[in-house]
């Protein structure tokens, strides 16, 4: 069986990549309603950390297996 | 108009994620061939695993948002849910109240009760939690309704048979597996998806620094102005935390609730379970950073009109919990507001799978096994623990649909608990470490700290009392006459206990070995493993930070 750790690294990577993908869509193409602090781009920052943290566990995990 | 707007990006974040774990249901369905399986996940969890999983079971959506409205009632008071109402607790149960109940190779916490006691006393508990735990589900349910339904616009019977539906598909396919693996990905989910709030808040403040300075003295220390409950905003004693909420309520939930205890019950060894509460209680003293700075960023920006922030009021009643969604939706960008309504959904839905998980497991144990059928086969328990399974989610569905009718019933959600965990927990240590403590007396002690929590709840309910005389305070909050109706019950059920014992027939010592200090080897490896290794030292470091911690923010 997988490590529970190689699917929390699927879905961040899959969550964190859509993210950063919208973020960058949305600093070239801004909505019409804008949250506070939109300058800050955080969907394109955040986006990454969770895409760089999912592909960690990914990768540190995908030959492991549980007994 | 809802607070939350979603758009594209957001619907396919969320079903992503309810694909995703539905997905996990049938791949782990391959590996859950027996009943230790499907109840006990096989007994083969790191202590990681173990203990996230034991931290997130408590980690419900409805807990966030309500101490983040609560934070905003009541001020930074409510970081002692977080340390002092969590951190003594789980440490105790990993230094010393874990080896007796891996040690003894329990299924569950009414198991124990048998072994040290007697059958009745745990039937007596059996049903209890069995009862309590459907009843939290179906309230948590109907609060993940109501909260979806505020704050997004989703339709009420959508949300409730959606969710109950996707929890019940994979529970019933891989039990207390599938269970474990949604609260890991769900405690990541929450930690991605709302620590945000609090660092954008901050941003936009200027800071801890200034939050604290636009924060009212009252709302922004912990100890300092609890001599006077008229000088902090939940209105209660140092003693009224330490006593009810520090040791009755904190212990009696941490160490005997069956909800998190399964998951140590999960470890692959004596040494892993030992450490499961103990990696638990250092996530647990970071939450904080999420929850309590959310409230009081709410707070601040509220105080101030310029803001433009305002809770939501209802006919006239402020909501609290609107807190942390209107922070998403003030912060937010399209696609992170996915995130966040998934975080909400994911803690709501690993909460029931919590509960379901754990109901299923006591009744089939404690109820089915040890009342109806005591021959059952391993193969016949495991059908009906999926059985139970989905009886379960229909009565939490059915128990959501009757909040519904009896909104008030959310008010009983903390005092279920001291009905039930506090007396358990006076039943326990008693057990644990006092050889002479008899079944009579730990049964009759159970029903009179259960039945006293009970009465003294509907007496001050319907003021058949001042809730005074409970909480000895002229003034006092309603969490107050919580924490101090729970050491009320905790000390009528340790005082019988104790009384009915010295009059009643005793266990032979030899029944009791393994099962009381004092009659118990250390069975742990402990002499030959380093300190650095051993499960005290981590709980010593743990325990430093809790005072640390206590101290600054003073």
């Amino acid at each position: 069986m997988k490590s529970v750790w190689y699917f929390v690294g699927i879905l961040l990577t899959v969550i964190g990549a859509i993210l950063t993908v919208n973020g960058v869509y949305q600093a070239f193409s801004p909505p019409v309603h804008k949250p506070r602090l939109s300058e800050l781009h955080a969907g394109i920052w955040w986006g990454a950390v969770i895409l760089v943290a999912g592909i960690l566990f990914l990768v540190t995990n995908r030959n492991k297996t549980v007994d | 108009m809802t607070a939350i707007q979603l758009e594209f990006v957001d619907w396919i974040i969320i079903g992503i994620y309810f694909a995703f774990i539905i997905g996990l249901g049938f791949y782990l369905q391959r590996f859950t061939k027996t009943e230790e399986d499907f109840f006990i996940a096989g007994r083969k969890n790191s202590s990681w695993v173990a203990g996230i999983a034991f931290l997130s079971a408590n980690l419900g959506a409805l807990e966030l948002l309500g101490m983040t409205g609560n934070t905003f009632k009541y001020g930074m008071y409510v970081a002692h849910f977080y340390w002092i109402g969590a951190v003594p607790a789980m440490l105790f149960l990993g230094i010393y109240m874990m080896p007796f109940y891996y040690s003894s190779r329990i299924d569950t916490i009414p198991g124990y009760l048998k072994l040290r006691f007697d059958e009745k006393t745990r039937v007596l508990n059996g049903f209890a939690f069995a009862i309590m735990t459907l009843l939290v589900s179906g309230i948590n349910l109907y609060a993940m309704a109501l909260v979806l339904h505020t704050f997004v616009g989703w339709n009420w019977d959508v949300s409730i048979w959606i969710s109950a539906a996707t929890v019940a598909l994979y529970v019933t396919m891989s039990g207390l597996l599938s269970a474990i693996f949604t609260e890991i990905i769900q405690f990541f989910l929450i930690w991605f998806g709302l620590f945000l709030v609090s660092i954008l808040g901050l941003i936009e403040i200027g800071g801890i620094d200034q939050l604290f300075a636009r924060t009212p003295e009252s709302f922004a220390t912990l100890w300092s102005t609890s001599a006077d409950p008229s000088l902090n905003g939940m209105e209660v004693t140092w003693a009224g935390i330490v006593l009810g909420l520090g040791f009755v309520l904190s212990f009696g939930y941490w160490t005997t609730d069956f909800l998190v205890v399964q998951r140590a019950f999960s470890a692959k060894d004596l040494r892993s379970a030992r450490m499961t509460p103990i990696v638990a209680a250092f996530f647990k003293m970071v939450l904080p950073f999420i929850v309590i700075v959310a409230g009081l960023i709410a707070l601040s920006l509220a105080s101030d009109p310029a803001s433009g922030f305002q809770l939501i009021t209802e006919n006239g009643q402020t909501n609290y919990d609107s807190a942390l969604p209107l922070l998403i939706a003030r912060y937010y960008p399209t696609g992170l507001v996915g995130l966040g309504v998934t975080a909400l959904l994911a803690g709501f839905m690993a909460g029931q799978a919590g509960n379901v998980s754990a109901f299923n497991t006591v009744f089939t144990y404690d109820i089915y096994r040890s009342v109806i059928n005591r021959n059952a086969s391993d193969a016949h328990l495991l059908w009906v623990g999926r059985v139970t399974t989905i009886v379960g989610v229909l009565l939490s569905i059915v128990t959501a649909y009757w909040a519904k009718s009896f909104p008030s019933i959310m008010d009983y959600m903390q005092a279920i608990f001291s009905w039930v965990n506090a007396p358990l927990f006076a039943t326990m240590l008693l057990g644990m470490f006092v050889v002479w403590i008899t079944p009579n007396g730990a049964f009759w002690g159970l029903v009179a700290g259960m039945g006293s929590s009970f009465l003294m709840f509907l007496a001050v309910k319907f003021h058949w009392i001042e809730s005074s005389i409970l909480t000895m305070s002229e003034r006092s909050s309603e969490m107050a006459a919580n924490f101090w109706r729970a050491w009320w019950a905790w000390l009528i059920c340790f005082v019988v206990t104790i009384v009915i014992s010295l009059v009643t027939k005793k266990k032979p010592k030899e029944e009791l070995v393994g099962l009381v200090k004092g009659l118990t080897a250390s069975d742990d490896g402990g002499e030959t493993v380093a300190f650095t290794q051993r499960p005290e030292f981590y709980a010593i470091i743990a325990f430093i930070i809790f005072l640390v911690l206590n101290i600054y923010f003073w």
